[in-house]
């Protein structure tokens, strides 16, 4: 595998990427931070927030998490005022990153129109320091990528899927951190999942892990199962769920995470999305852009995405690469597609040569070679409410 | 992947089911096992035909794992979906 290079960050990380953040704090500032970011013009200039008025722990240990990710150089926070979120924490926990930061309060800095030009300002001036900075040497240890499936349908598990496993093998074989997720999605997979895990102990948590998700969504009366994976050939959830297991590859779990908790060593690693305790919020993850921004949390640099029917989303903060599994979705959507799994159907290719092909991809991507989302302008974001306890101590590996 | 040429896949070899990679008319065939089967209706990729007959109550297998069970007798060569198979953990909702 060839060197990688990425931006630099005080707390030894490094970033493929280095954007400005604009993150709203409230819904009521959402329109203001969009207004910002739309009229800098900046592909560079990314927006987050969180739409909530009430204090929320998940939300807040998120928003550190995203304000702080390594693809982040600079961070302006666009508050409405009134809501409960701690903007000063999250403003001083930034600025100890070594990261600029600048927070706007619209109801102290003259309203909507005068805030956006005082943002608009900054951003720039922040833009401007940014472009001086030089990317270093990077090694593939440093990396962590994350995968999801969205649009699955009964190709995802045939082809796209295990390309992915082989890639995450390699990667993960190679020292990266390695995140698979939708725990509401192995539902079925959890007793061949604690057969890998690293330690007897972390095998327990997983398997209580898919049967508190099993729970979660019986109680919502739906699985992880949208009315387009059936129409795509996929009937229960445990068969969508196996498909979707395939991502993981054949090596070891090494540990478990929740969203915000960063792998300390390199290997793989499954993200419990679920909340704990009795359901609150609604659904755990209410898309697919929910499952990238707490992969994001957890420090992926950038996202492996499957699809079988043709997903087009991308990701603010981190590139998203699209694995496409149906040749025939391929053919339609191949603007938005970056890797052809599907023509393994057609025999043309292995997927060995798929997972090589990903994995080229993903050290492309990583030295600052655009995605097929990030050049289509994709930047999506969402963030809600959840709830979640701290990790078990059966989690994680002890550091290396 | 063998028996591409035959329109579908075998994932797991003790699997009771086959996935179609290829899109099918109703009336084009399909090998399965050697043995030939006419389509009743048009398949997308990624659907799943019976490989054996399989019981009312039998799991279904794919990948060598149970993906649920039938809701009634399957024969071989017939389509496996919401209609004749449901989940052991969540019901699939439809759009009604």
């Amino acid at each position: 595998m060839t060197s990688l290079t990425g931006f630099p960050r005080a707390d030894g990380r490094k970033g493929i990427r280095n954007v400005v953040a604009v993150a709203y704090l409230v819904e009521c500032a959402h329109h203001v931070a969009r207004r910002i970011v739309e009229r800098s013009g900046a592909d560079d200039v990314h927006l987050i927030g969180f739409p909530g008025c009430y204090p929320n722990a998940y939300a807040d240990r998120m928003m550190r998490a995203l304000t702080t990710h390594p693809n982040v150089g600079a961070v302006l926070l666009v508050s409405l005022g009134c809501e409960s979120f701690d903007r000063n924490g999250l403003a001083a926990q930034v600025a100890a990153s070594g990261r600029p930061v600048h927070t706007l309060t619209i109801q102290e800095d003259g309203g909507t129109a005068r805030t956006i030009a005082s943002g608009l300002a900054w951003v720039q001036q922040a833009r401007a320091e940014l472009a001086t900075q030089v990317r270093v040497p990077m090694r593939i240890d440093e990396l962590v990528v994350g995968t999801t499936c969205g649009g699955s349908d009964g190709t995802s598990g045939i082809t796209a899927n295990p390309a992915v496993g082989r890639a995450f093998d390699r990667l993960g074989a190679a020292g990266a951190a390695c995140i698979f997720e939708e725990t509401g999605e192995l539902v079925g997979c959890e007793h061949f999942m604690a057969a890998r895990a690293a330690r007897p102990d972390l095998g327990v948590a997983i398997v209580e892990c898919v049967q508190k998700a099993a729970r979660y969504y019986a109680t919502l009366g739906q699985g992880s199962f949208a009315v387009g994976n059936a129409e795509g050939g996929l009937t229960t959830i445990e068969e969508k769920s196996l498909g979707a297991y395939a991502k993981s590859g054949a090596a070891r779990i090494v540990g478990l995470l929740k969203p915000g908790d960063r792998p300390p060593t390199g290997g793989l690693y499954l993200l419990d999305v679920v909340p704990d305790g009795e359901p609150r919020f609604g659904f755990p993850n209410i898309n697919d852009n929910a499952e990238i921004a707490e992969m994001m949390a957890c420090g992926a640099h950038l996202t492996l995405f499957t699809t079988g029917r043709g997903s087009v989303v991308g990701s603010a903060l981190a590139p998203v690469i699209k694995v496409c599994a149906n040749p025939d979705t391929y053919r339609r959507l191949a603007d938005d597609m970056d890797i052809d799994a599907g023509r393994l159907l057609e025999g043309r290719g292995t997927l060995d040569a798929i997972g090589t092909e990903i994995l080229d991809l993903v050290m492309a991507v990583a030295r600052g070679r655009e995605t097929k989302s990030e050049a289509l302008g994709h930047r999506e974001f969402i963030l809600t409410y959840k709830m979640f306890d701290a990790l078990g101590p059966a989690c994680l590996p002890s550091r290396a | 992947m063998e028996n591409s040429d035959a329109g579908v896949v075998l994932l797991g070899p003790d699997d009771n089911c086959v996935v179609v990679i290829r899109a099918l008319r109703a009336g084009d065939a399909v090998t399965i096992d050697g043995r030939g089967f006419r389509i009743d209706r048009a398949l997308g990729i990624g659907h799943k035909l019976a490989r054996r007959p399989i019981a009312r109550g039998e799991q279904v297998l794919k990948y060598g794992a149970p993906i649920g069970r039938a809701t009634g007798p399957i024969a071989p060569g017939e389509h496996i979906h919401l209609h004749n198979l449901a989940s052991d953990y969540i019901a699939t909702w439809q759009r009604a």
